[in-house]
């Protein structure tokens, strides 16, 4: 039998305020344990949340950048469990109105097509803190520096079909929210988290079939892993006469499978009610507009712009615009090359890039400035250096060894564009390598690739290959 | 509507109360009023009615994102029952069961 595979994604964006979503506390990563926890954090008696102003304004962005509706009203709720690490015993969520309504994020398909995934929600709530499970003499230790950190819960309807899909929408959200300036996009320090509610049915049933709910497929690469997995154990299952359970699967990625965690009919009843120490949310539509007005390009307005102004490949565009800093880097490389766009494009994506991964670096990092990219290009561009050398500069320019400018001339390295000076190159050639010449002259075409090599060890690669082959054609007749 | 004797040990599990077997069926007369009010109030036509999630006309005040609370860490440990490496001591929590926020 043909299955489908049904997938919903629920992702915790971290929101990169400076306090906690509802105390003074800091939220900076990484200090010792317990010295962020403020009295509200730890829910001591007696003391009253109060919302941060920025994770409204956060949330509201994030409503624009994915054309949903903001509510002009939205309410807290508790969330009612036990765990060691949720002090309050409570968590403080949006249950029935939460801020964001809809909207929806546009993917790109394999094919070239285009897939509106739609979104359900987006709700603001606050994050627990962490348990840690090394034995303290047959005790838990509990680190509460993340309780009370924002987050925007973001859902999308079941409407992604695929590992690859699902990975695709969390690219373009990821990139979304970074643009937005609202989340760090940090997935190693849980900043954009993922949960994958997975489901298989017959090709062609409109109805659902049971889902599990995958955790812990924190990187691009372990949400593909996870559900590629779990939708073969969902297979395999009924296949074999059983039943998915709903229940909860933590990925392992180590052995590359997914295992049972708790079973969600009895975790899911949390006894939702209004918090009773926050009141509604209130937004204007004026407050709406002004935020509006200060949202930066978008990532999918920007990919239609360089498509557009520079004339841009899809495939281009998507990797150039896949994060600001790395779209500035080509706009300004672009300014700097004379307005070079497609070979930028392609210096950018391809040497720049592979450097950069290699040394497992950000484009913010890249030892090679913007504008010293762009004036490589150019210099291939008029001819000064040929496309090979500039590999070379390129390395030199990593290893900052000077301007573009600079190392060609201490290096001698440009390009040799003198007639004369290629002539008597080729004349001399020609004369070595007598037996070759009859060859080609009989008819041996394939030997004028030779000539060229030998001309262009000969020059150190310096020579402009246009001029040599014109050059050779005309001495070899 | 009544309670049965399991739904008043749910409630008890779920809000982590220890209740004796000889005090069950106690509660399952205590509660089931409360439901009957609940059935009573609900029989009111609310379907003009905008939903109230607070009596105070009033919208949530919001503060500015600065950090404003010092780290008293010392001063909160020092009347936790057990501490260690900075960290709150609890009993155990079962392994692979660690809290995602759901």
């Amino acid at each position: 039998m043909e299955w489908e595979t049904v997938i919903g994604l629920e992702v915790h964006v971290q929101l990169a305020t400076q306090s906690k979503i509802f105390s003074g506390a800091s939220t900076a990563f990484g200090a010792e344990p317990n010295t962020q926890a403020c009295a509200i954090d730890l829910g001591f008696p007696g003391v009253l949340p109060v919302l941060n102003a920025e994770v409204v304004t956060m949330a509201i962005k994030l409503g624009l950048g994915i054309q949903a509706e903001i509510a002009k009203q939205s309410v807290f709720a508790r969330k009612n469990y036990f765990y060691p690490d949720l002090p309050k015993g409570y968590q403080i969520s949006q249950h029935t109105i939460p801020i964001v309504k809809g909207g929806h994020l546009d993917i790109s398909l394999e094919d070239g097509s285009t897939k509106r995934i739609r979104i359900t929600r987006a709700h603001l709530e606050e994050d627990a803190g962490k348990s840690l499970h090394e034995d303290f003499h047959g005790m838990s230790g509990i680190d509460l520096n993340r309780a009370g950190t924002p987050l925007l819960e973001i859902v999308s309807e079941p409407d992604i079909r695929s590992a690859k899909e699902a990975v695709a929408y969390l690219k373009n959200l990821h990139s979304l929210v970074r643009y937005l300036g609202i989340c760090d996009g940090n997935m190693q320090e849980g900043s954009f988290r993922c949960d994958a509610n997975v489901s298989i049915r017959p090709q062609g049933d409109l109805h659902f079939g049971t889902r599990t709910e995958l955790k812990n497929i924190n990187s691009f690469r372990y949400v593909e892993r996870a559900i590629q997995y779990e939708v073969e154990r969902q297979i395999a299952l009924v296949e074999s006469g059983g039943k998915v359970k709903q229940e909860t699967r933590l990925f392992d990625p180590a052995k590359n499978e997914t295992r049972a965690m708790r079973s969600k009919e009895e975790a899911d009843d949390y006894r939702y009610f209004p918090d009773p120490d926050l009141l509604p949310v209130r937004i204007t539509e004026k407050q709406i507009e002004e935020i509006r007005q200060h949202l930066p390009e978008l990532p999918q307005q920007k990919h239609q712009r360089f498509m557009e102004q520079y004339g841009l490949n899809t495939y281009d565009a998507t990797v150039l615009v896949s994060s600001g800093a790395l779209a500035d880097y080509f706009e300004a490389a672009v300014i700097a090359s004379g307005n070079q766009t497609k070979l930028t494009a392609n210096w950018v994506t391809g040497e720049l890039s592979a450097a950069l991964n290699k040394f497992d670096m950000e484009i913010t990092q890249s030892p090679v400035i913007a504008t010293e990219l762009g004036k490589l290009v150019l210099r291939i561009a008029d001819n000064t250096i040929s496309g090979k050398i500039a590999k070379t500069i390129f390395e030199s320019l990593w290893n900052q060894q000077g301007t573009v400018d600079d190392i060609i001339e201490k290096q001698g390295l440009k390009q040799v564009t003198d007639s004369a000076a290629i002539e008597a190159l080729v004349d001399k050639i020609l004369a070595a390598n007598p037996d070759q010449v009859a060859d080609y002259r009989s008819g041996k075409d394939k030997l004028f690739g030779f000539f060229v090599g030998q001309a262009m060890k000969e020059s150190g690669g310096k020579i402009n290959p246009q001029q040599l082959n014109e050059l050779l054609k005309k001495k070899l007749q | 509507m009544s309670l049965t004797a399991d739904d008043v040990k749910k409630i008890a599990h779920l809000a982590r109360l220890s209740l004796p077997e000889e005090e069950v069926a106690l509660y399952m007369q205590q509660l089931s009023p409360i439901l009957h009010f609940v059935k009573q109030m609900n029989q009111a036509d609310t379907s003009q009615v905008e939903p109230l999630s607070n009596p105070l006309d009033l919208s949530q005040p919001l503060r500015p994102d600065k950090v404003t609370e010092p780290n008293q860490r010392t001063a909160f440990q020092a009347i936790a029952p057990q501490v260690e490496a900075g960290l709150y001591l609890v009993p155990q929590v079962m392994e692979g069961e660690d809290n995602y926020v759901e």
